[in-house]
């Protein structure tokens, strides 16, 4: 018999394994070795990132470094694209959701995806929220009404629209359009948010309502956000993840990469010497 | 010089607007001057009796009632058929794929072949069945003029909804089915501008329907049964030497026009009630 920590003081010792494992977040949102390719180009290389429950991780990086790309991956919306080849696992709980013979419209139910550019659907703003629990099966007027009410509320819209709720939701600006796709998002009750720069098209006053509701919203839902602005993922985000040209470069807890940032390419993009 | 350009444009611009805006007057007065006087009750409640071809009694009842039968059975058919096969080449199959742009190619040749051609080979096939020209027959062959029109006004405005939509849509957790109900919604106006341009197209072509629905003095009570239909009603009646046959040739145009102009307001106005109502 040979004691490891004898032989290799290197390695950590049983006792410091335990701790690494109890310090580590707990996780139900696992990327495994996630490559993607389009049209044969590699997109998104080795990517490993577990996402804490319950917590807000930003992920930052320059334009083009596969941010939403990312996010695509982890509610298979690159299925119809047969242009792109996605490798690797993600799994939600014990779950792959690559694996085969995963409905994968049970799959996205569990991620609320809010995407880049806010596109309302063309029915009514009710109808707009309305549209998720409907499919699930709710159909009494008055629980729609609520959930709606409920949900329009907790994006702020609610005293804007509530005269309004039957006319068209193209009608409304981009800003509260995005916070409409928010309401419907949440509306379908997902474990996970994942935002891509959701309060891009906001001002700040919005961006501060938007940004305390995630605060809020962290008490139930794990919730990943793309931002492009670091003074955002400074306000709000309890661990960071930085990418750059496809890879993740570096994940850990908010404030220590802010302050002590491992990698020089971190370093250099919170210094803002690149963008 | 820039300035005479524009000018020269803009001239020519009106010229051909008054020119299109004359003729479709002229046009309309020869029908309604000419075909008013002999428009009566009669015409539109009748068949045509014994005298009618001479210039007696009777009326076109039996072209009037044959060309709505015919239209709605063709736009019927055609909207079964044409519907599946936008939403097939744009939204299950990717809308730039090879398959996709062959069948739009094949679509568009379709559009282009002269409706006599239809009409024979619609003749052709019913001969081939030992099938008499019918309702059925005519409706047949007026779909299959239509149908290269249906496809390729809904895949117009199919092309153009964007990915987000339907991406928006999937990650709420819709199948695919129930994205497609919402983007049959989306282009229902597109839709409705497809089912507006078949009636026009279908109700007054003479060619297709000569070998295929033939022509009789009563009213179709099966689809089995020839039916007259308006464009021949108007065609027969012009090659009358008696003048009064003539005249109501007139007439009988003048009924098509109102026909279609009832039509495409009806529609317009049943397009937009249900682009508007729920899911
Ligand atoms: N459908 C596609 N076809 C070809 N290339 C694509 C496609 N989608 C993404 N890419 C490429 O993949 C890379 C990553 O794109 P992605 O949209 O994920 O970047 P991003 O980090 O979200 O950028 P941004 O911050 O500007 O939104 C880019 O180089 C982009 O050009
Ligand atoms: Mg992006």
């Amino acid at each position: 018999m040979i004691d490891i920590a004898t032989v290799s003081p290197e390695k950590p010792s049983i006792k410091q394994k335990m701790t690494i494992v109890q310090s580590l977040p707990v996780s139900n949102l696992k990327v495994i070795d996630l490559n993607v390719y389009i049209h044969g180009k590699h997109i998104l290389k080795d990517i490993n990132l577990s996402i804490p429950e319950k917590k807000i991780t930003c992920i930052i990086g320059p334009s083009g470094c596969g941010k939403t790309t990312l996010l695509r991956s982890l509610n298979r919306l690159h299925d119809d694209a047969s242009e792109v080849k996605v490798e690797g696992q993600v799994y939600v709980g014990d779950e792959d959701i690559y694996a085969k013979n995963v409905e994968v419209t049970h799959i996205r139910k569990k991620m609320g995806l809010l995407a880049q550019r806010p596109t309302v659907l063309p029915m009514s703003i009710f109808d707009n929220v309305a549209y998720g629990p409907r499919l699930y099966g709710i159909r009494r007027r008055r629980k729609l009404y609520e959930i709606v009410k409920h949900q329009l509320q907790a994006v702020g819209l609610w005293e804007e629209v509530k005269d309004r709720l039957k006319t068209p939701a193209v009608r409304l600006s981009i800003g509260q359009q995005q916070r409409l796709c928010l309401a419907r998002g949440l509306a379908v009750e997902p474990e996970f948010i994942l935002g891509d720069e959701a309060t891009s098209a906001l001002d700040p006053l919005s961006t501060t309502k938007i940004e305390e509701m995630f605060l809020t919203l962290k008490e139930k839902y794990s919730i990943v956000l793309v931002t492009h602005t670091l003074r955002q993922a400074k306000r709000i985000s309890d661990y960071i993840a930085f990418m750059y040209l496809g890879q993740l470069i570096e994940f850990g807890p908010s404030n220590e990469v802010f302050s002590n940032p491992k990698h020089k390419l971190t370093r250099e993009y919170l210094d803002g010497s690149f963008s | 010089m820039k300035n005479l350009e524009e000018k020269v444009f803009k001239a020519l611009m009106i010229f051909a607007s008054v020119t299109i805006l004359a003729v479709l007057l002229y046009i309309l007065y020869v029908i309604i001057s000419k075909g008013l006087p002999s428009l009566n009750w009669d015409m539109v409640s009748k068949i045509p009796s014994g005298g009618f071809y001479l210039g007696k009694e009777g009326g076109i009842l039996n072209a009037i009632l044959g060309s709505l039968f015919l239209i709605a059975g063709s736009v019927l058919i055609s909207m079964v058929i044409s519907l599946p096969v936008a939403l097939y080449i744009n939204f299950v199959k990717r809308k730039e794929s090879k398959f996709s742009n062959t069948l739009r190619f094949a679509f568009d040749i379709l559009f282009g072949i002269p409706s006599i051609v239809y009409g024979a080979f619609g003749f052709m096939v019913m001969i081939y069945f030992g099938l008499q020209a019918s309702l059925l027959g005519g409706i047949i062959a007026v779909s299959l003029l239509v149908i290269p029109i249906m496809v390729r006004s809904i895949d117009e405005v199919a092309v153009s909804v964007p990915q987000d939509l339907i991406e928006a849509l999937k990650s709420l957790g819709a199948t695919q089915y129930e994205t497609l109900k919402v983007i049959v919604r989306q282009i229902s106006p597109g839709i409705t501008t497809a089912i507006l341009l078949s009636i026009g197209r279908g109700i007054g072509d003479a060619a297709t329907v000569l070998f295929t629905a033939g022509y009789s003095d009563s009213i179709p009570v099966s689809p089995m049964q020839p039916a007259a239909t308006l464009p021949l009603a108007i065609f027969f009646q012009l090659s009358s030497p008696v003048e009064e046959v003539q005249n109501r040739a007139y007439a009988a145009a003048l009924i098509l026009t109102i026909i279609i102009l009832i039509l495409s307001f009806s529609t317009r106005y049943f397009g937009r009630k249900m682009s508007k109502s729920k899911l």
